[in-house]
């Protein structure tokens, strides 16, 4: 039997990739990529939860997490293919419009 | 007696339709909601009037208006002979107001504003005759202050009746700041601000003194003269008094009715109201008897030299509100609320008179460029004398017995009543004499302005007479409800209002009374003929007397020269401290300062917080990583350590 | 055997999301993560999860990693790849990365569920897992489901909205 912070373990390293990813990288798809990686390594957490607590709950709401990942990714890549047709970039350290 | 509320109700309805549907809806039509409504009032006073008679009074709270810890105050109507009087006083006059105006004001532009503002100062006159606490009549009182204001000033573009609003408002502050001190005192000392309780519990607290500033001071003193201060403003008593004659830059109904008939004798109202306080006070009494007093004699005599008409009636009316507070300080409250009722009648004529003059003057207010309207304005002429005579005290009308019994009380009540009574005596020549000279000046000799005035010259449209004969009626017979036994009649007036007002009576012989009433009626027909000898036989003893008596003239002429003192030490002082101090350097250094420095500060502060919007999405995602960090660091601290 | 099995989806997947997130080439990056889902659908495997496992491969490789790879093959990213893959800051936010990653496995050390709920193994075999899933799905998670559902319907509607080309007028 493998205790279940093993599985937070790996699930924390996934997250903390995912997190260092999306603040390192200047291609925004990677930094897309990189909060892909983030949501799943939260699922594996609630997953092995719910695995050890003996409750669905966890993977109802992992359930939700795939589906919000989804949308996520559908309405971001419309967004870099809008931001694309005006600044042919897709660094974000060159797209400063939004500064105070 | 439920029905008693919409009494003040009806014309505050009628000042919001005035308001809110005046300009735009209204227009020429705008006196309709206000007369209906005033008429409405006046004869559900008329039915309460019935219903005090036939024993019915009522003293109940209609609504909470403030509740917080012991202190209560409640919107609540007393209604009692006192009431019923002054109720029966306020609707009647305003009633014949408001239909004069509507003759008097026809035309003008703001002539919604105007019956608005009228139909105002009826709600607060009526709120403040019917209250039942100290606080209301407050309300009241400031409200119908704030009326006096917005009227005496309704002619904005004019700088000097917006000038004498300000003055009116000004000086009245400084009595109501006396007055305001009295309730809160009253709150203080009794816990109550119902006026039951308090007059009730009053002689409790007889020998209670108060220490200020080492002085000790009779607590009942001190809040009936704390209560006077206000009346002093309101009634115009002396030092107070310069307000009135400059209130009459406001329309001449309005001087009729606040300025003579109602508002200004709040004061000689509230000082009825409160007797079971003063009678508490000889020294209080001295006092209201003394100022009332002095002030009916220093009146009448500014109003010998005046040419303005109605300036020449605006002394007229303090004087005679110095003779009301000269009975209420004799223990006569009776007398004077009967002088402050006759008194409505033939001062808001007089006025209403004066008002039909000017209209057919086109605005002429100075009586020496008139002369000889007689023959162009009957019934003015007519009703005019006959206010006059009643004002002067001719036996029959009016004025005689609300004046006869005033100066009899102030006489037989002995004492300070004696000095009192020579003043009035001596007032009361005077009186008949300005009258005259008025009423001389005015309608009597040759036309004295110009030819295109004298073309102009007729009289008024039957909206503006027909409110001076009514009046006229009542300048006539208002008196007879109080003849004195001793002329075989009954003073029902005295007893009518004995459940709520001390009537005193006196140890003195009949031969004494028909002395004091000789000597007023004698006064009064020497009044009359010296003015007849100055202004008709012989016009230029008064040029003469003039010249004999230069430094007399010159000190009447400037009215004691009273405005320019306050002008010296209050008003001086007060700009200079304001121009210098307050707007020189606490305006201009502190409060700019920091009025401009905090945005400045603020703005700085943006400027630098702005530079960590720097748009690079990285750093604004470093900055909630760290944020994470610190707060699950802090978790883990708080988990390991506990 | 489930540790020997742990411990090969454990390395491959760290790995991998390394690599992920250090490819230069966007492509690569995204292939790299069609690797890890399937080696998290084997983790949910080994915590008896088959309908989620399954829900992995079908939704994240077939579904959002295509979308990815239209993305990119839709722009052309030649020149961007030339320059150099990392922000300028990028050591501090490793150092940040680490200190998150430090700071969660020392607070997650030995962590055991403090409440055990009715759906264990042998209740779950009964049922068969998709089952008892759906059970739970459709009675108490009812109302969020459908929240979900129109979460994706907007999501459709503004990817179309903002992808599409702006009519000349």
């Amino acid at each position: 039997m493998i205790p279940l912070h093993w599985y937070l373990w790996l699930g924390s390293v996934v997250f903390c990739i995912g997190m260092a990813g999306f603040l390192m990288r200047r291609n925004i798809i990677i930094m897309f990529l990189s909060i892909e990686l983030m949501l799943n390594g939260v699922n594996i957490n609630l997953v092995a939860l719910s695995h050890y607590m003996q409750d669905l709950r966890g993977q109802v709401l992992t359930l939700m997490v795939i589906a919000v990942a989804a949308a996520e990714a559908a309405v971001g890549l419309a967004i870099v293919i809008a931001l694309f047709r005006n600044r042919p970039t897709v660094h974000v350290d060159e797209i400063t419009e939004m500064k105070g | 007696m439920e029905y008693v509320l919409w009494i003040p109700l009806l014309p505050l309805i009628a000042f919001w339709v005035n308001i809110l549907l005046g300009k735009g809806v209204l227009r020429g039509q705008a006196h309709w909601p206000s007369v209906l409504a005033v008429g409405g009032s006046m004869v559900l006073a008329v039915r309460v009037l019935f219903d005090v008679i036939h024993g019915q009074t009522m003293n109940q709270d209609i609504y909470t208006w403030i509740l917080s810890d012991n202190f209560r105050v409640s919107v609540g109507f007393l209604i009692d002979q006192l009431t019923a009087v002054m109720l029966i006083v306020v609707t009647t006059v305003s009633f014949l107001v408001h239909v004069y105006s509507i003759g008097y004001m026809h035309g003008d532009k703001g002539y919604p504003r105007y019956f608005a503002y009228l139909s105002l100062f009826t709600f607060s006159m009526l709120m403040l005759v019917m209250s039942n606490n100290f606080l209301q009549l407050y309300f009241g009182w400031e409200a119908v202050g704030l009326c006096s204001y917005l009227l005496i000033g309704y002619w904005y573009e004019k700088r000097s009746a917006s000038d004498a609003g300000k003055k009116a408002f000004i000086v009245n502050r400084f009595g109501d700041f006396g007055f305001g001190l009295g309730v809160i005192l009253i709150f203080v000392t009794f816990g109550s601000l119902h006026y039951m309780p308090v007059f009730e519990r009053a002689p409790e607290f007889i020998s209670r003194t108060v220490n200020i500033y080492g002085l000790e001071v009779n607590l009942i003193t001190l809040i009936a003269l704390l209560l006077f201060c206000g009346a002093v403003g309101k009634s115009a008593q002396l030092p107070l008094h310069v307000w009135l004659p400059d209130a009459m830059e406001g329309p001449t109904p309005v001087s009729a009715l606040i300025h003579a008939a109602t508002m200004v004798t709040a004061g000689v109202f509230m000082v009825a109201r409160c007797s079971p306080i003063y009678d508490l006070s000889p020294t209080a009494m001295a006092v209201v008897a003394v100022v009332g007093g002095v002030t009916a004699l220093f009146a009448a005599t500014i109003a010998l030299v005046q040419n303005d008409i109605k300036r020449v009636i605006a002394y007229s009316t303090i004087s005679q509100l110095g003779y009301m507070f000269l009975a209420c300080g004799v223990g006569a409250y009776s007398a004077g609320i009967f002088h402050l009722y006759t008194h409505a009648y033939f001062k808001a004529l007089l006025f209403l008179c004066a008002g039909s003059v000017m209209h057919a003057m086109a605005g002429e207010l100075d009586m020496q460029k008139m002369g000889g309207l007689k023959r162009y304005m009957p019934v003015t002429y007519w009703t005019m004398l006959v206010a006059s005579l009643s004002i002067s005290g001719i036996p029959g009308l009016a004025g005689f017995f609300s004046k006869d019994e005033i100066l009899f009380s102030a006489y037989a009540a002995g004492g300070v009543g004696r000095v009192v009574w020579v003043l009035g005596t001596l007032a009361a020549l005077l009186t008949a004499f300005y009258s005259f000279r008025l009423i001389y000046l005015t309608f009597h000799g040759e036309f004295r302005g110009t030819e295109e005035q004298r073309h102009h010259l007729h009289e008024s449209p039957p909206v503006m007479t027909v409110p001076l004969i009514l009046l006229c009626i009542g300048a006539v017979g208002a008196g007879w409800v109080g003849i004195p036994e001793i002329l075989g009649g009954k003073n029902h007036f005295g007893e009518f209002l004995s459940p709520v007002l001390r009537h005193p009576h006196y140890e003195v012989s009949h031969a004494e009374e028909w002395m004091t009433m000789a000597l007023s009626v004698t006064v009064a027909v020497v009044g009359i003929v010296v003015a007849t000898v100055f202004y008709i036989k012989d016009t230029s003893i008064p040029v003469r007397l003039a010249r004999r008596f230069p430094f007399i003239y010159r000190v009447l002429w400037n009215k004691y020269y009273v405005d320019e003192f306050y002008n010296l030490i209050v008003v001086r002082p007060t700009l200079f401290v304001a121009n210098s101090i307050i707007e020189g350097f606490t305006d201009r250094k502190v409060i700019e300062g920091i009025v401009n420095g905090l945005p400045a500060f603020v703005g700085w502060l943006g400027a630098q917080m702005r530079k960590v919007q720097n748009g690079v999405l990285q750093h604004y995602g470093m900055i909630m990583a760290t944020g994470v960090f610190v707060i699950l660091a802090l978790l883990l601290v708080k988990v390991l350590g506990g | 055997m489930v540790e020997f099995l742990f411990g090969y989806f454990s390395v491959v997947i760290v790995i991998v999301s390394v690599l992920v997130v250090t490819s230069r080439n966007p492509v690569h990056s995204v292939l790299w993560m069609l690797l890890l889902f399937f080696h998290i659908a084997g983790v949910y495997l080994l915590l008896n999860a088959e309908f989620l496992a399954a829900t992995q491969v079908i939704v994240y490789a077939g579904a959002i990693l295509v979308l990815f790879l239209f993305t990119i093959m839709l722009l052309d990213l030649r020149e961007e790849i030339r320059l150099g893959p990392f922000t300028g800051g990028w050591p501090a936010a490793l150092a940040i990365a680490l200190a998150v990653l430090i700071t969660v496995v020392a607070g997650i050390w030995g962590l055991k569920p403090a409440y055990i709920g009715p759906w264990g193994i042998k209740e779950i075999q009964t049922e068969t897992h998709t089952k008892a899933l759906g059970k739970v799905l459709f009675t108490e998670y009812l109302v969020p489901f459908e929240i979900a559902s129109v979460v994706l319907l907007v999501a459709i509607v503004g990817a179309v909205v903002l992808a599409k080309k702006k009519l000349k007028t």
